[in-house]
């Protein structure tokens, strides 16, 4: 374990060991073809201290936030709550907002709810 | 019996359709719907940082409103729902998060989650009840053939969203039997809708709205219905115009015989 894990498992208030490592996050993921890293191996690379592998990864920005993962894991570990700490643990230093307001108004059209663009915009900038 | 009523801001605005067919078919069905004086924004999504205490503040205005007015409060909108009822599940669950929020809201009396959160499907079932709304038809969509759409924010994590079961679901199909029309189930209506990443990732977000839609008339669909105006937005805009998708209150009013509704 170092810093960075730790740093992980204090934002997200996941312990990754309480994984058994049944892989149901990652059967279940609707964003399964998104990622280069999929869920269960968030939770086994926080454990083993890689977090730069997957601060690095897109994937952080393709979670759907959809909770299958939360609802579904046998052993309540929260694999989204790792993910978007992860992605936090990138946003949150200087600069490094994923999306930015000034990049909203060509990806807009008039039907978009007001809820898509602060949603993103909370999701992806501090 | 009356309510405070929390519309959120995509009901005011794009979602004008779910708001005022709703709180149309409530006044109907002879429940009131306060709407709170001067809601701000639920925050949109609930922050699953432990960390975060200031993102989760404006759900808590809201909150201590209603408990200021001894009102439970009721929600329409998936989102502001899930956001709102998993703050006020904070409040009960986590000393440090009570303790720290209120420090930072200093409100006159400190919030402790004493407010009952409900969404609306909440109140046709459990204050209404199908039993007495299917008594107030007058127009039953009989032979209408429609899937409905949960989503995720309804059900999930359901320790602390209490909404339904999460795997099987049967809130809605149960709202459609009592307006007199047939519900479809299909595997994917409690699967994510890929909306969240709409604004990005087109591309992703209509391979799931599609896989929904695709799902929901290949069991024999011929509607869908969605409590979500992201849901909503994503079905019809990125799911290949498979099937046509209303909010559950269109179809509600149309039951009741609602002809018009004022924004």
């Amino acid at each position: 374990m170092n810093d960075l894990s730790e740093t992980i498992q204090r934002i997200s208030g996941v312990n990754p060991r309480k994984c058994m490592k049944c892989g149901k996050c990652t059967a279940t993921c609707p964003a399964y073809d998104e990622m280069e890293y999929h869920p269960h191996q968030f939770v086994d690379m926080v454990q083993s201290g890689r977090i730069e592998a997957l601060m690095a990864s897109k994937g952080i920005y393709h979670c759907l936030s959809c909770f299958a993962c939360v609802e579904r894991c046998p052993r309540s570990v929260e694999p989204a709550n790792i993910i978007e700490a992860v992605r936090l643990a990138v946003i949150r230093q200087q600069g490094a907002n994923h999306l930015k307001p000034e990049q909203i108004p060509v990806l807009l059209d008039e039907n978009l709810p007001q809820q898509a663009i602060t949603s993103a915009l909370r999701k992806n900038g501090k | 019996m009356t309510f405070s009523y929390f519309p959120g801001c995509t009901l005011k605005t794009r979602g004008k359709a779910l708001d005022i067919w709703g709180r149309a078919a409530m006044e109907r069905l002879g429940v009131t719907l306060e709407e709170l004086p001067d809601w701000q924004c639920c925050g949109a999504v609930y922050p699953l940082a432990k960390d975060e205490i200031a993102t989760r503040l404006s759900a808590v205005r809201a909150l201590a409103a209603a408990r200021d007015r001894g009102q439970p409060l009721v929600t329409l909108c998936s989102a502001c729902h899930h956001v709102i009822k998993r703050t006020n599940y904070d409040f009960t669950h986590d000393a440090t998060f009570r303790s720290r929020a209120n420090n930072y809201l200093q409100l006159p009396t400190p919030y402790a989650g004493e407010t009952q959160v409900l969404h609306y499907l909440e109140v046709l079932r459990d204050v209404v009840g199908f039993d007495a709304l299917k008594q107030q038809v007058v127009k039953p969509l009989t032979g209408r053939k429609v899937g409905a759409y949960y989503g995720c924010l309804l059900l999930r994590p359901s320790r602390q969203m209490a909404f339904d079961d999460p795997e099987n679901p049967s809130i809605l199909e149960d709202f459609l039997r009592a307006i007199g029309a047939e519900p479809v189930r299909y595997a994917q209506r409690n699967e994510c809708c890929g909306g969240y990443v709409t604004l990005e990732r087109r591309d992703f977000a209509a391979k799931r709205a599609q896989a929904v839609l695709d799902n929901a008339r290949a069991q024999g669909a011929e509607e869908v219905i969605t409590a979500c105006p992201l849901c909503l937005y994503n079905l019809q805009a990125n799911g290949g115009g498979i099937l046509p998708v209303h909010y559950f209150t269109q179809l509600l009013a149309e039951a009741l015989g609602i002809e018009e509704a004022q924004a």
